[in-house]
């Protein structure tokens, strides 16, 4: 054995050397050149701005807290939610009493917000998701705020389901994913309508 | 389960089924060292490596000879690595300015990466700079697939030849499996996920000023989707970012994740009908790709069912767990429903729960949806899917030289039920063999128990968990199945920075690697040293449905034998204890 791995040595070395370089800076280098030059707004982040200040990604959630805006999912993110420097989910096992906690005090902070008063709140809405950036919820959380969201803007609820209508995603040609509503372009559209009313 | 979720998953499974004969055919060619079109572009470069390096690429190799280029390649690499994320913060490409590693967790990112694990005790966007991400994980995510994919070469060079001393040259299939299969795969692929908006950029992390106001949020870029691209092809599964692929940045979309999940297991699958094509008889790879889809689908199912039931303490609190789609002919009121806690909008139940399948199946170890919080029943499965020794199309190469482990056992076993001496592909299966197979399949169960055993005896290993009670034991019963088997996915909750679990699972992980290689090239070794034999009527086909069932057969009865008193304590209590309120 001892004289296989003499042998060995010297082109296991070499080796190392030359597919580092092309696998560890060649290939990097060129796939960071061809999406620079050719996806230049995704491979950046897909972020948005308003002038020159960047006021967010389109992939990344924010926290929203307002009765006048709609709320995202629950955001497990350390120190504060939706973090987008410590992405994370919650961890939590199916029967942790903190789960059951946490979920309880959402359900009674989204229904003190009278936001579909007693009605079962759409699932997505309670729990946290994967990794605390989740752009979207689903299109009945959406319908399930509206009320509150439209109370709180002074608009009609029929406006306001409206503008979920125009901004939910269906699945992508029918089939893939699952319907859903980008909650960040959804308030940035709710601005826009309030504005101009 | 709802009717569009099972029909993305059949549209799934169809294309993984379609992709399997042509792609295996091709990388018979690779390995077979037959002129590919391919050769045009990567060419040049593939004989400038050799020359550069000092090997002769057709010079034959002996079983050891084949195992020493091997485990030095790899120790180098590892070595590499160590030291390249002991110093990051010395070095460039760092805007963030990533200090060092500590020695232990370093050790355990060394040998999680160099065996294809991909175990993450660090959070990506929190500690690693950019080129500890390109020249370090990003070359081992290659490296490491390109690695199991040529032992099962020289496996199946032994099953074929006859009266020979040798298996190939391990320069030779390292090289061809990098450059003409993983690499322009990557290439494409990488392309493919910077379109649906996939990072890819060395720009330090964007601010942005939030809607609402408040701080504002920093958002963690990097150059992910190069990496991204070989995570899920090589089976490696090792997260740009902490979040893995359920991080919008890593899979932002249903049509990036469709394809970032077939990758998984597009290489294994495809490997069987490899392994047909080499050895001249295609009906082979079929038979093995049966028995690994029959058992996938399979566990599958009952991890839909339970994901898609949801977890029936939050529906008492008033939480609708319900699918809907357009309730009341309201197309507003739509929703995946299930057990959403731990998983994205975009992705739903169906999409999260064949993640979870597949990248458990193979030792792919990404995530698109939290383990962690998974049912007690939904978590089982990928826990099981590892425990069977990742054999249901497994890693890259290793996957299915794992099976083949398992095949001469069933073999073996057939033989002891007739009365016959085992034959595999006409050759004899003997002592040597059965013993080598044995050591391969026992040793990772034996890492799994035994550290789970020595981790409940241990104060920092207990202190790690972040549930209370059955699910506890089963965040360190996951944490070692997935190390002992290289998967690298988690029940995340589970604080494994500590050097507990960093020099046991470092340990756990090169054993559970290399002490399944060598022997593998052991049996490569001496089968292509036997004559072949005629088949005869006491030969029992190992085509046919018969030894399909018996294979299946085997591998559900070791990994159940072994597992089922482990899991008893911890996922199936705690589900007998969710539906019990």
């Amino acid at each position: 054995m001892w004289q296989e791995l003499k042998t060995q040595l010297k082109p296991a070395l070499a080796m190392l050397a030359w597919m580092t370089l092309l696998l560890g800076i060649g290939y990097p280098l060129l796939m960071t050149g061809l999406a620079q030059a050719l996806f230049h707004r995704q491979a950046n982040g897909s972020l948005m701005r308003e002038g020159e200040r960047i006021i967010g990604s389109e992939l990344i959630g924010q926290p929203f807290v307002g009765d006048g805006y709609f709320w995202g999912r629950p955001s497990a993110t350390s120190p504060t939610p939706y973090n987008a420097a410590a992405s994370t989910g919650s961890n939590l096992g199916p029967t942790n009493p903190a789960l059951t906690e946490a979920v309880e005090k959402r359900i009674a902070a989204l229904r003190a917000a009278e936001a579909g008063a007693a009605s079962p709140v759409p699932v997505d809405l309670a729990t946290a998701s994967a990794s605390g950036l989740d752009p979207d919820i689903t299109p009945a959380a959406a319908l399930y705020q509206a009320p509150r969201v439209a109370r709180a803007r002074g608009l009609s609820e029929e406006a306001v389901r409206r503008l979920i209508q125009d901004h939910g995603k269906p699945r992508t040609l029918g089939l893939f994913g699952e319907p859903r509503v980008n909650v960040l372009e959804l308030n940035l559209a709710l601005d826009k309508l309030a504005a101009g009313k | 389960m709802t009717v569009m979720g099972v029909t993305q998953i059949l549209i799934y499974l169809a294309a993984l089924v379609a992709l399997a004969k042509p792609l295996g055919a091709y990388m018979a060619r690779v390995y077979e060292g037959s002129p590919l079109w391919l050769e045009k572009a990567f060419g040049p470069i593939e004989r400038l490596i050799y020359r550069l390096s000092g090997i002769d690429p057709r010079a034959e190799m002996a079983w050891r000879t084949y195992a020493a280029a091997m485990l030095l390649f790899n120790l180098a690499g590892m070595a590499v690595l160590y030291l390249l994320l002991r110093m990051q913060g010395r070095l460039p490409l760092n805007p963030q300015h990533m200090g060092a590693m500590r020695p232990d967790t370093a050790f355990n990112i060394a040998a999680s990466f160099s065996t294809n694990t991909n175990w993450q005790n660090y959070s990506g966007e929190a500690s690693l700079s950019y080129l500890t991400q390109m020249a370090g994980l990003t070359v081992h995510n290659f490296l490491s697939a390109a690695t199991g994919m040529a032992i099962l070469a020289a496996l199946i060079r032994g099953l074929k030849r006859r009266l020979c001393a040798t298996v190939g040259n391990f320069w030779f299939d390292l090289v061809r499996g990098t450059l003409y299969i993983l690499l322009p795969l990557s290439l494409a692929f990488a392309l493919f996920l910077v379109s649906q908006g996939v990072v890819q950029t060395f720009r330090p992390y964007a601010r942005a000023a939030l809607v609402e106001g408040g701080q504002p949020q920093t958002i963690a870029l990097g150059p992910a989707a190069s990496q991204i691209a070989i995570k899920q092809l090589g089976t490696n599964g090792g997260g740009f970012f902490n979040a893995n692929s359920a991080h919008p940045f890593e899979n932002p979309t249903p049509l990036s994740n469709f394809f970032e999940v077939l990758a998984i297991l597009v290489i294994s699958a495809a490997l069987c009908h490899t392994l047909g094509e080499m050895v001249g008889d295609a009906r082979q790879g079929w038979a093995l790709l049966a028995a690994m889809m029959i058992v996938f689908v399979g566990l599958l199912a009952v991890c839909l069912w339970a994901e898609q039931a949801g977890n029936p303490r939050l529906a008492a609190l008033g939480v609708d767990p319900r699918a809907l789609e357009a309730e009341g002919g309201d197309p507003l009121w739509t929703q995946a429903g299930g057990n959403m806690e731990g998983k994205e909008t975009r992705f739903g139940i169906a999409n999260s729960v064949l993640w979870a399948t597949a990248t458990t199946a193979a030792s792919n170890g990404s995530v698109n949806s939290m383990h962690d919080s998974y049912t007690p029943l939904g978590g089982l499965i990928p826990m099981l899917m590892m425990q069977l020794g990742e054999v249901i199309f497994g890693g890259v190469g290793s996957g299915l030289y794992g099976m083949l482990l398992f095949v001469i056992v069933t073999v073996f076993l057939a033989g002891l039920m007739v009365g016959r001496t085992p034959e595999y592909l006409g050759k004899k299966i003997g002592a040597y063999e059965m013993k080598m197979a044995s050591l391969g399949i026992l040793v990772p169960a034996l890492l799994v128990l035994g550290g789970t055993a020595l981790g409940v005896m241990n104060a920092s290993a207990l202190a790690g968990r972040a549930n209370p009670g059955a699910h506890g034991l089963s965040e360190i019963l996951y944490a070692f199945s997935s190390m002992a088997n290289n998967n690298g996915s988690a029940f995340a909750g589970l604080d494994a920075n500590r050097p507990f679990y960093n020099l046991l699972g470092g340990m756990a992980m090169l054993i559970g690697r290399y002490w399944v290689a060598i022997p593998t090239l052991a049996i490569a070794g001496s089968l292509a040293r036997k004559r072949t034999v005629p088949q005869g009527p006491g030969t029992l086909p190992t085509h046919g449905p018969l030894f399909v069932c018996l294979l299946i057969a085997v591998v559900l009865i070791v990994g159940a034998l072994t597992f089922l008193p482990a899991l008893a304590l911890g996922p199936i209590v705690e589900q007998l204890r969710m539906m019990g309120g």
